[in-house]
């Protein structure tokens, strides 16, 4: 068999991206100490070419390889985020690595492997497909939250990902197998077919189905496959944990939602109220344990926790039954456009973090932060926005998002769980307010004054500039925005 | 659908939401030292922007003026639609009126980080006109949260010791209430016609059902911020921490927020569930009242004693909306205005003391009279005004809702004038242990009277207290024709739940003729 041109071409962005890094693996040896930035440039520059072609594409519905890649509208509005996440996760970690001096470009290379793996994930039109990005992002992500090598927590951070990672994956190739057996197939639209007729109420399928819910929720961090994430979140350094948080959850919710309305979405009764379950639970764990962090990652790592709940959202509204498809595809663009948002205020808040230091070490600590408004106007400024916007509060972003969301639900007929989601975001006020309560409101020590400081530098800057500006600009013009997820929700229908 | 409808083609209200922002940035670009005038600048260049509401402003249309109206986001649709009527008007002027004098009141008196202080004034200042202004659902939320965050900064950076936890108790309780709002906003978007437009809205009608749940979601948003019993307990820990504007503003212009949504939506939009709660809704604002008063009574503390007025004060108006009659609701709106002016200029008062002795306690700060004649008089004129003495303000407020519950009932009505002796007992209690009593002998040689800043921030409010007292009749032409329409919204159901069967022709047709419905497109038409 041999490949059609036209195959590659479809997986040209892809293509560019592992042939990046592996470029930059080759160069990373004989490039002298010190003038590792060029590689990250380099890797910018790529990500930009990339960014080119999936826009010209835009629209366009191609299959490719018998059906096994799929890009589509829905897979290219995922990938622009996942480029721009990615872009600023490397300006991120330009400044941070030197700070926290791991001088190896091979970081580089992994961030640009591992969003290679959700590129795959998120136009996979196939189980297995989607199996081999999912598994090419998590084990490059191993290998990065373990990048603080002499660091003990960053290697146990990387060693219990590994193990509950792989423990997962091993959940959801199971279920692959089995749904294999049952139907024949792992092709998404096959599967479907076979589910549609047949094999409607196949024990089998269900449990299948259950394997493969539980596998997803494990990589989206839904409680209660959570229990990685507090741990790694922290103990990866913080450039990692804000990639994890933002590009692996959206990349694990694109194909989490592709895998469920395409093959099982004549099931949808089969598995909607289990999703919602979990989506209570999600919601409800993360903010409740968020509150008692006094560790501003694990307060984050929490936090994200509940984000994915309320993405979850999206995912009960687009399963409910009874409801006309308009409606289904408004949950789905509303996750889309959540997952989005979410993205700018999660990398500003951990660039925040990635920037705080206190003597030597990171300014992890909630405390870190105290009277920072006093010495560092404009940060504080940004921290407060991006936790206002974590909260939810308009007018910014993140409000936005949930309008969406819960606007959604209530066409759905949910309104209760609107009322639950909003109460549960009123409680999330209460500890991402600490923050700003400590940098406003508290005096700093002498040695906390003398030690905690913000290291800037111009990547930095540039993304909490970006970050910034998502948070305010789509708190006030969300429109293109919405009109994009609008569109890209199309071929899912 | 881009339509702007202005007066002089000027879009008055836009400019007065800009205006504050604008010096936000000045503020923001400015010397640390140029940035108390250039706040005033400001806010004093917002308040004469705004006086073309009061002037151009037509009192024989009872629909929205001075509206504009653009497309802000496509899907679903939501425009940035503003505009007034003889509701919402005044409070936007006393909103413009109160900034300045905010600002002055802070001149001296906070010492740290004046720049973010005048910042989240003025931010305060565009939400709060906002919410007034806002004719699309989701604007007016925005405004409505939007605020929060300046409010507890100005609580929680510049207040008294107990700052933070007063900060975000405000915070969270406000924000809880604001809950179920959103989510009634949503269900009003699917089952109104699927539009965000305020006007539309309160024309569609709602199965009684569902107007039962909204009136209760917009009851537990409007109740916190007004503050009703049993929602108060926010209200004097945020107004004892917080510094003198804050208390200013949050007395002046946030607790009205509360009062005009049920004004503007609840009224309207669920005529029948308003109706049918009124005897609750009464209970509990002759519970605020008495109670108000009482716990009034009970504080050594001279601000937790003006906050709790204002949990009093506050029941009058909640009184008088609930009333469904003409009087009862002018009587309503300019109680609003009343208590704006007198308790904010009652808590500038202790501002001014407080910079002095650093102390609110009542018996820390006696016989102000001698030390501080100017300053005694000004408090006097407040106190008396706070009472309802005839020819003051509050007076003519006070007795108009008097008027409404008396032909609601008059049972209600008694308790009620129960709650102006008991302000009368709190009010002349307090003046007499401050102005009359003793001097402590260590707080007297801090007790210098008013400087030329303070005697000018007073003048205006002393004014205001005696024009309305002696002549409300521009203020009550203003809002007539608005109120008017809310009532008429409400004689239909009201004839409905009284006899128990639909009202006849006749009784419908006389119900409309005191103002005939306008449709939604004849609003947005207006010129």
């Amino acid at each position: 068999m041999s490949l059609p041109l036209t195959d590659l071409v479809t997986i040209l962005p892809e293509l560019l991206i592992v042939g990046m890094a592996c470029l930059i693996l080759v160069l990373d040896p004989i490039t002298p100490t010190g003038k590792k930035d060029f590689l990250a440039w380099m890797s910018l520059g790529v990500l930009g070419v990339c960014a080119f072609i999936t826009m010209a594409d835009f629209g366009e519905s191609t299959v490719a390889f018998s059906g096994l890649v799929v890009m589509d509208a829905y897979a290219a509005f995922w990938k622009m985020l996942l480029y721009l996440v990615s872009g600023l996760t490397i300006l991120l970690s330009m400044s941070y690595l030197k700070v926290e001096k791991i001088d190896l470009a091979e970081y580089f290379a992994f961030v640009l492997l591992a969003l290679a793996g959700m590129m795959v994930m998120v136009s996979g039109a196939d189980l297995l497909t989607i199996y081999l990005g999912i598994e090419l992002m998590s084990i490059t992500l191993y290998i990065m939250a373990g990048f603080k090598r002499f660091e003990a927590r960053s290697i146990e951070a990387s060693a219990k990902y590994f193990v509950l990672g792989a423990f997962s994956s091993g959940i959801l190739l199971y279920g692959i197998s089995l749904l294999f057996g049952v139907t024949g197939s792992t092709r998404l639209s096959e599967i479907a077919a076979v589910i549609n007729g047949p094999a409607l109420d196949d024990p089998l399928m269900l449990l299948a189905l259950m394997l493969i819910i539980v596998g997803f929720g494990f990589k989206v961090a839904a409680v209660p496959f959570h229990m990685w994430t507090p741990d790694v979140y922290e103990g990866a350094p913080t450039s990692v944990t804000a990639f994890m948080a933002v590009a692996s959850k959206a990349a694990s919710f694109a194909a989490f939602l592709r895998v469920l309305l395409e093959a099982f979405g004549g099931v949808k009764p089969h598995w909607n109220v289990l999703i919602l379950a979990v989506c209570l639970i999600t919601v409800a764990l993360g903010n409740l344990v968020a509150i008692v962090q006094t560790n501003v990652k694990r307060m984050l790592a929490y936090s994200s926790i509940a984000h994915a709940g309320y993405a979850l959202v999206g995912v009960v509204v687009a399963g409910w039954i009874g409801v006309d498809p308009d409606i289904s595809s408004r949950g789905v663009s509303s996750l889309m456009l959540y997952l989005a948002i979410y993205s700018f205020m999660t990398i500003g808040a951990f660039a925040m973090v990635a920037i705080l230091r206190n003597g030597g070490l990171e300014g992890e600590n909630i405390e870190d932060f105290t009277g920072l408004a006093k010495r560092h106007k404009g940060g504080a400024f940004l921290m407060l926005v991006f936790m206002v916007s974590l909260a939810g509060i308009p007018p910014t972003a993140g409000f936005i998002g949930k309008f969406y969301l819960f606007m959604a639900a209530v066409n759905a007929g949910l309104a209760w769980l609107a009322i639950f989601g909003l109460v549960f975001a009123a409680i999330s006020a209460f500890y991402y307010l600490r923050i700003v309560m400590v940098m406003y409101m508290r005096e700093p020590s002498p040695e906390q004054e003398k030690n905690t400081r913000l290291v800037l530098s111009p990547q930095i800057s540039v993304v909490l500039a970006c970050a910034v500006a998502g948070v305010v600009l789509l708190g006030v013009f969300p429109g293109p925005l919405v009109s994009i997820a609008d569109l890209s929700v199309l071929p899912l229908k | 659908m881009n339509e702007v409808v202005a007066t002089g083609g000027i879009p008055w209200l836009t400019l007065i939401l800009v205006l504050p922002l604008l010096g936000v940035v000045a503020t923001l670009l400015a010397d640390e030292s140029l940035s108390r005038p250039i706040a005033l600048g400001t806010s004093f260049v917002t308040l004469v922007a705004s006086l073309p509401l009061w002037f151009a402003f037509d009192i024989g249309n009872a629909g929205m003026q001075f509206v504009e109206k653009h497309q802000w986001i496509d899907s679903p649709s939501i425009h940035y639609a503003l505009g007034v009527d003889g509701i919402s008007m005044p409070l936007v002027l006393l909103t413009t009126f109160l900034t300045p004098l905010c600002i002055l009141v802070s001149w001296t008196a906070i010492e740290t980080r004046m720049k973010e202080f005048l910042i989240s004034l003025l931010v305060m200042e565009t939400a709060t006109i906002g919410v007034f202004v806002a004719l699309d659902f989701v604007l007016f939320y925005i405004f409505w949260e939007t605020m929060l965050i300046p409010m507890y900064l100005l609580i929680g950076v510049w207040g008294g010791p107990n700052r933070v936890y007063a900060a975000i108790k405000f915070f969270l309780y406000t924000l809880a209430g604001s809950i179920l709002l959103l989510v009634a906003i949503l269900v009003l978007y699917f089952e109104g016609g699927r539009t965000f437009d305020i006007l539309a809205l309160t024309h569609a009608s709602y199965a009684p059902s569902l107007q039962a749940l909204l009136f209760w979601a917009f009851f537990a948003a409007f109740a916190v911020k007004v503050p009703m019993f049993p929602f108060h307990t926010w209200l004097p820990d945020a107004h004892v921490q917080a510094p003198t504007a804050g208390s200013v503003i949050l007395a002046s212009v946030l607790l009205k927020l509360g009062t005009y949504g049920f004004l503007r939506f609840s009224l309207p939009m669920l005529p029948d569930a308003s109706v049918t709660f009124t005897p609750i809704i009464m209970t509990l604002s002759i519970i605020a009242i008495i109670y108000g008063a009482y716990m009034a009574l009970a504080q050594s503390d001279i601000k937790k004693l003006i906050a709790y007025s204002s949990v009093s004060h506050m029941g009058f108006v909640t009184l008088g909306i609930f009333t469904f009659n003409a009087q009862g609701i002018e009587g309503a709106v300019l109680q609003m205005i009343n208590h704006g002016i007198t308790t904010g200029a009652l808590f500038m008062c202790v501002g001014i003391i407080y910079e002095r002795t650093h102390s609110r306690e009542i018996t820390d700060n006696g016989g102000l009279a001698n030390a501080m004649p100017k300053y005694a008089t000004f408090l006097v004129i407040f106190a008396l005004s706070s009472v309802g003495l005839p020819g003051m303000n509050s007076f003519v407020g006070e007795f108009l809702v008097l008027v409404g519950v008396f032909a609601w009932d008059k049972f209600t009505a008694t308790l009620a004038a129960l709650g102006i002796i008991l302000a009368a007992v709190y009010i002349l209690y307090l003046v007499q242990r401050i102005v009359y009593g003793p001097a402590s002998p260590k707080m007297l040689p801090k007790l210098s009277d008013l400087n030329t800043r303070e005697f000018g921030m007073l003048v205006p409010l002393v004014v205001l207290v005696f024009w309305i007292g002696l002549y409300p009749k521009p203020l009550l032409d203003v809002m007539h024709a608005s109120v008017e329409r809310v009532v008429a919204s409400q004689s239909a159901s009201v004839i409905v739940q009284r006899d128990g069967v639909p009202p006849d022709h006749h009784a419908l047709a006389m119900s409309e003729g005191i103002s005939p419905r306008l449709t939604p497109l004849e609003f947005g038409a207006e010129p």
